[in-house]
Formats: structure tokens, C-alpha cells, sequence
């Protein structure tokens, strides 16, 4: 088809760019595909070689830590479902990726949105760059990923990178922007480097964010479980591909409960950690300050 | 030398700034510039001292300019043009390192909405200076349970911030700014966002704290009677100028123009007009060695019902009312015959407001001593009440009590103490 405007062959460049890096850079690729692999299968490795039981009641008790008993029982039975299905090795599975590809996210994500909230021209080139992840369809990216990376779990915890990213960069930027201007000129006056009033200030002023943003990173990449499935990663996202490909509405929907099973569970406890006054922690903390204050007043008596 | 001096200080905010500058010094309209350039002229021309030990107060209304101008003496804004010294140090040529060091060691500031730290404890907040500074933790925690102590925040180091009362959390700013010990506080509205009744008692307890102290603090606040009860100077600024700068009974005496006098207008200028302000030198005095005749003579050029006799070195010791000059004429007696004992006297800086039953109590001007009990000068009653009302109390149709300006023969060293 003829075109009005000159035809622009960008999707050739482009390739050929994936082209020429397939050439020259794949020693670089395997690397990091070796290392992801490695991350991803010990992580595995240990999840699938520890007892079910043990690790229904492992959940349980970090619901019960960061959360409180509801979503303990909550993750509980969740759990014992996954398993009633069939799906626990799957979710295990999965679960590795997810865990792989989150801290990975997190740790540049984190960086990223600093320098974003500390220098506005870094935030004006970081800000586009978050939306062009965001949006452009997963499948696009997939391709050259795939043949960087090549089939597997590396790949999909690459492409599951990529598109869970911009939430904690934005949310860390955000986080650090609204802390109070008086705060920062409290530390600054009294004398402190910029590294101390980020770290002694900002980041702790702005951590309600920045867990806001570790929770949306890990959602996001649960929505990815589908997608990692057609790159050749095992785990629910796989069982969800193969009952579609058979059309077996039933394994299709176990696998699909799981995923959200999964989701509910991860959802609750890095939201329970981004909160102060929940949980099992906040309540030894209060019973601690509790207790440094009536010793404080015996001393002062 | 100075503590803290400022040299032709400018911050303008927006584009070019250095340029606007310049057209300021020739003498262009900042409102004019503010439309013409879309540009923020926050402090122009702004000069002053600060010296060791003085509440330096910077009196102004929102959007006058003071907040920008504390926050130059402290290098947190860059001024545009002039110079900031802490200690004679110029802190514009102070490299970043040098800059913070400064403001560790010399400056601390309290801020309007206290700007504590929620995830610190009360005493963690108070160390926070010693903690920039590298202090030990054992140490740094001694003097901010010490400092929160000079505050009356005593127990209440391991609460967070969020548990206290307003007023509570500034004493926790003070404490941190105490803590720190540095030579210069600033404090900027620091009380401004508490409720009067706690402003007040914040104020008396600042005051008092700077008696002990001995501290140097320049506060800014747009609340004039704060500014006349906390400071020994103030700086009056207006549209980002300091129009002036003087104690609070001479801006209120003597306003530098319209809008000062506007300003001062509603004050209650019984609290800072003070005894020494408002006295006068007394018109004659006796002494104990004096002849009852020429004390007549002098009653009665000087138009007074009676005289106060001082001794050789002033110091007040009584007075002699002409009745009793004339009952006991012609019986031989001096001065200290008749004498009558000082019953009511006035500390030079008591208050107007504290002037007025006294001076109903006597017969003749109020008499103003200083610590010594020497007589520095009177207070007649019509100069009270026109010092309160701002009417020129050497109006011609003024009845009684004012001083002419006849040599009196007998005490060439009449005291004004102005």
C-alpha cells in the first residue's frame, strides 16, 4: 500500500538494529540471561523442594506479620486451594519469576525515581521513556527480547521488567517531591549533605510511596504471567496457554484462580508493609515503645 | 564586629535576575519591574546588623519579602547581589562544604510548621543538629534530653512528634535549634501558626530562654506587638524593603514614613512605651543644703507646687512642697528640715501602662529612678497621657508641669536619659 507521507521504514531500522546486537552483543545477552536463569531456577529450586504444608504455613505467617490474622487465614486457605487444584508446583513456579523480576524491577525502578525527583531535566527524559514501556503492546517487545534472550524464564522475566517498571519509578519520584519543603530545609539548615537529607529525610518521608510503587510493580508483573507463558516460561502462565490450545475451560479456570489467589496474596502483604499501624510488626513495635517509655519514666522517678 | 551582617542584600525570582537588579540600583520601580519583566523582586536593598545577644526581629506582612530574606542569611537562597557574614565571614564565597559547616556550627533556624521529623522520636528530632554535626549517640541524646528539659518537654524524649500538642512540637523545633548549639538562631514565623493564648506563653518563654542564654536570634513575624515584646531592634520591611530599623519605641515615636505610622497606628502603646521614653528632666531640683527662700525663688519661676531634692551624686532623697516652705518661713530652717520622704518612684523601663496609678498617687511629676535610686528624670501627668495619645506634649496650650527653657542655677546636670 502506497502512502501519503514518504514511507518511513522504521520497522527495518529497527531490526536491524536487534539485528546487529544479536551479532555483536549476544555474548553480553547470554550473560544476563544466564544470570536471570540461575536466579529464577534457585529460587524455584527451593520452593518446589520445600514441603507444601510448610510453605501454606510460611504464608500465613507473613500475612500474619505484615497484615494481621485476617489475611493470614485469608493466604491459608488461598494456598490450600492452589494446592486442592493441582497448581501448586505451577504457582511455585511462577512465584519465582514473579519474585525475580519484581526485585529486579525494584532496584532500578527505586534509583531511577530519585534521580527523576532530584533533577527535573532527568525527569522530563525518564517520563516519556515510562509511558513508551507502559503502553506499547507487550507482544512488540517480546520478539526482540526473545531473540536476545532466547525462549525461557529469562526472557519472560525480561519482558515482565520492562512492563513493570514505570509504576515505582513514578511513585518514587512522586513520593520524594511531596515530601514538605520546610523538612528538606530543616535538614539542609542544620547543616546536612544532600546524600544525608535523602536518606535521613526524603526516602523515609516518602516510603508510603515508594511501597505503594513496589506493590504496583509486583501486581504488574503478575499480569504478565500469560504473556510469559508463550515465551516458553513454565508456570501458571503456561497451564493458562495449554488449557487454551486443548480448550479446556476447566484446567483453564484452576490455573486463572491461581493466578488471582497469588495476586490477592501479594497484593495484601507488600500493601500491609507499606503501612504503618497494620500487622503483627506494628503491634510489637507499639508494645516496645510502650515499654521504653515506662522505663523512661521509672528513671526520671 | 557584627554576629551577622547584611550588605545590600537582593533576591529576585525569575528570569535575568542580575539584570533587574541593576535597574533597581538605578533607582527603577520594582512594581513597574514586577509587570514589565513578569519577575519577583523579594528582597531589595536589604542592609542591617545583628549583634551578639540581641533579638533581632524582621517585622513584615505576607509577600513582603522576610521569609526569602531569613532564608539568605543562612545560604539556603542564593542572593541575587550583596553580602551575608556570620562572624565577618562572607558565606557567598563559601564553597558547599564550607557553607554547611557554617551553618552547623553558628546557625540554626526554627521554622513555621516546626518541620519536625515524623519517624524520629522527640529526643532524636532535638539531636539532629549534634547528629549532623558526628556527635556520639550517648552524647547527642544528653543534650537533647537537656535541651527539651530547657523547653519544659521534660519526658517526653521517646514519644513521636504526632503525639504532641502544637505548641509542644515548637518547643521540640526550639529544642533541636538549642541543641545544635550555635551562636545565631534564626527563627522563621515561628509562632505564628499557634493559638494566641500559646503564643504568648512561647514568647515570655523565648524571652526568658534568651536571658539565660544569652543567644542571638533574628525572628521573623508579621505580628507587630510580637515584634514590639520580643524585640530589642526591629526591622520594619515593606514590598522588600526595610524601611526601618530601630528599638519598638522609637519606630513607634518616631515612624520613618506614612506607612510605619499606619502600621504602629493600633499598637498598644501602653506595653512599649517605657517610663525612660516618655520622662522628662526634671525642670529643678534642691539640695539638701539649700535655703528655704531660694527654694521659693525656684518653685516659683518654674511655676511647681514643690521640688525634689536630690543629693550630690542624684540619688533621690525626697521632696519639699512650697506650702511648707511658706509655713516655716522666717524659723531659720533648711531643706532637710523640711523634707518630706519619697513615697512612689518608677524603674526608667516599666511600661506605660504601669505608670498610671502611680503617677494619680502623687502630687508632683512622677519621679523615674535607675537601678541606683538616682533620679534621671519626671513624669507629669500630661506627659503621660499626650506620650499615649501621640500629641506633641510641647503644645503651647498645654497647661502645666512642661520645661522652659530657663538655666536652673542650682543643678546644671539636670538628667535626660533619652
Amino acid at each position: 500500500m502506497s502512502t501519503v507521507v514518504p514511507r518511513i521504514h522504521l520497522g527495518e531500522w529497527i531490526a536491524d538494529v536487534v539485528n546487529w546486537l544479536t551479532d555483536h552483543w549476544s555474548g553480553f545477552f547470554d550473560g544476563v540471561a544466564s544470570i536471570v536463569n540461575h536466579l529464577v531456577d534457585g529460587i524455584q529450586h527451593v520452593l518446589m523442594n520445600t514441603p507444601i504444608v510448610l510453605l501454606i504455613v510460611i504464608f500465613a505467617l507473613l500475612a500474619l506479620w505484615a497484615r494481621g490474622w485476617k489475611a493470614a487465614v485469608l493466604a491459608a486457605v488461598g494456598f490450600c486451594l492452589i494446592d486442592a487444584f493441582g497448581e501448586f508446583p505451577s504457582a511455585m513456579q511462577t512465584l519465582a519469576q514473579i519474585i525475580v523480576a519484581s526485585v529486579l524491577a525494584i532496584v532500578i525502578a527505586i534509583p531511577v525515581g530519585i534521580l527523576a525527583a532530584r533533577n527535573r531535566r532527568a525527569s522530563a527524559v525518564i517520563k516519556p521513556v515510562l509511558d513508551f514501556m507502559q503502553t506499547l503492546p507487550a507482544y512488540v517487545y517480546l520478539l526482540p527480547v526473545l531473540f536476545l534472550i532466547g525462549l525461557g524464564s529469562a526472557g519472560a522475566v525480561l519482558a515482565t521488567i520492562i512492563f513493570s517498571i514505570p509504576p515505582g519509578v513514578r511513585l518514587t519520584e512522586l513520593g520524594i517531591r511531596q515530601v514538605d519543603g520546610e523538612m528538606v530545609e530543616a535538614g539542609q539548615a542544620f547543616g546536612a549533605t544532600p546524600k544525608e537529607v535523602l536518606r535521613g529525610i526524603q526516602i523515609p518521608l516518602a516510603m508510603p510511596s515508594i511501597m505503594a510503587g513496589v506493590n504496583q510493580v509486583i501486581m504488574l508483573a503478575l499480569s504478565m504471567v500469560v504473556v510469559a507463558g508463550i515465551v516458553g516460561a513454565p508456570g501458571l502462565g503456561q497451564d493458562v496457554l495449554s488449557s487454551l490450545q486443548s480448550l479446556d475451560v476447566g484446567v483453564g479456570v484452576e490455573a486463572g484462580l491461581s493466578v488471582v489467589i497469588l495476586a490477592i496474596f501479594l497484593d495484601r502483604v507488600t500493601d500491609g508493609f507499606s503501612k504503618r499501624e497494620v500487622g503483627l510488626r506494628s503491634e510489637i513495635d507499639k508494645l516496645r515503645r510502650r515499654q521504653a517509655r515506662a522505663a523512661a519514666a521509672t528513671d526520671a522517678a | 564586629m557584627p554576629l551577622l551582617e547584611a550588605q545590600h542584600l537582593y533576591k529576585v525570582f525569575g528570569r535575568r535576575p542580575g539584570d533587574i537588579v541593576r535597574r533597581l540600583e538605578q533607582g527603577e520601580d520594582a512594581g513597574e519591574l514586577r509587570k514589565r519583566y513578569d519577575v519577583t523582586p523579594a528582597v531589595i536593598d536589604a542592609s542591617f546588623e545583628v549583634n551578639e545577644g540581641e533579638i533581632f526581629v524582621v517585622m513584615g506582612l505576607s509577600g513582603s519579602g522576610k521569609s526569602t530574606l531569613i532564608r539568605m542569611l543562612n545560604g539556603l537562597h542564593q542572593p541575587t547581589s550583596g553580602h551575608v557574614k556570620i562572624l565577618g565571614e562572607d558565606i557567598s564565597t563559601m564553597s558547599a562544604a564550607q557553607l554547611r559547616q557554617a551553618r552547623r556550627d553558628h546557625i540554626s533556624m526554627v521554622f513555621q510548621h516546626f518541620a519536625l521529623f515524623p519517624h524520629r522520636t522527640v529526643a532524636e528530632n532535638a539531636a539532629y543538629g549534634l547528629q549532623v554535626k558526628g556527635v556520639s549517640e550517648a552524647e547527642r541524646r544528653e543534650k537533647a534530653l537537656e535541651a527539651l528539659k530547657l523547653v519544659g518537654l521534660d519526658g517526653w524524649g521517646d514519644h513521636k512528634p504526632g503525639e504532641l500538642s502544637g505548641g509542644m512540637q515548637q518547643r521540640v523545633g526550639l529544642a533541636r535549634a538549642l541543641a545544635a548549639d550555635t551562636d545565631i538562631l534564626l527563627m522563621d514565623e515561628a509562632f505564628s501558626a499557634l493559638d494566641p493564648l500559646i503564643r504568648r506563653d512561647m514568647q515570655d518563654q523565648l524571652i526568658e530562654l534568651q536571658n539565660q542564654l544569652g543567644k542571638t536570634i533574628v525572628f521573623i513575624t508579621h505580628d507587630l506587638n510580637e515584634a514590639m515584646r520580643l524585640g530589642d531592634r526591629i526591622a520594619m520591611m515593606r514590598d522588600g524593603r526595610i524601611v526601618q530599623v530601630g528599638t519598638a519605641e522609637e519606630i513607634l515615636t518616631d515612624p520613618a514614613n506614612d506607612y510605619v505610622a499606619q502600621f504602629v497606628a493600633d499598637v498598644d502603646r501602653t506595653r512599649v512605651l517605657t517610663a525612660r521614653s516618655i520622662m522628662e528632666p526634671p525642670v529643678a531640683t534642691l539640695g539638701m543644703g539649700h535655703g528655704p527662700l531660694a527654694a521659693h525663688k525656684l518653685m516659683r519661676e518654674h511655676q511647681q507646687p514643690g521640688l525634689y531634692v536630690v543629693g550630690r551624686d542624684r540619688g533621690l532623697q525626697g521632696y519639699v512642697m512650697e506650702e511648707d516652705i511658706v509655713a516655716a518661713r522666717g524659723g531659720g530652717e533648711t531643706i532637710a528640715d523640711l523634707v518630706k520622704p519619697i513615697e512612689t518612684t518608677v524603674p526608667a523601663d516599666a511600661p506605660a501602662a504601669e505608670l498610671f496609678t502611680p503617677a494619680a498617687s502623687v502630687r508632683l511629676p512622677l519621679p523615674v529612678v535607675d537601678p541606683d535610686g538616682k533620679l534621671v528624670g519626671v513624669i507629669p501627668r500630661v506627659t503621660l497621657l499626650a506620650a499615649l495619645g501621640a500629641v506633641d506634649p510641647t503644645d503651647p496650650a498645654d497647661p502645666v508641669g512642661t520645661p522652659d527653657n530657663s538655666t536652673v542655677e542650682l543643678d546644671k546636670t539636670t538628667g535626660g536619659a533619652r
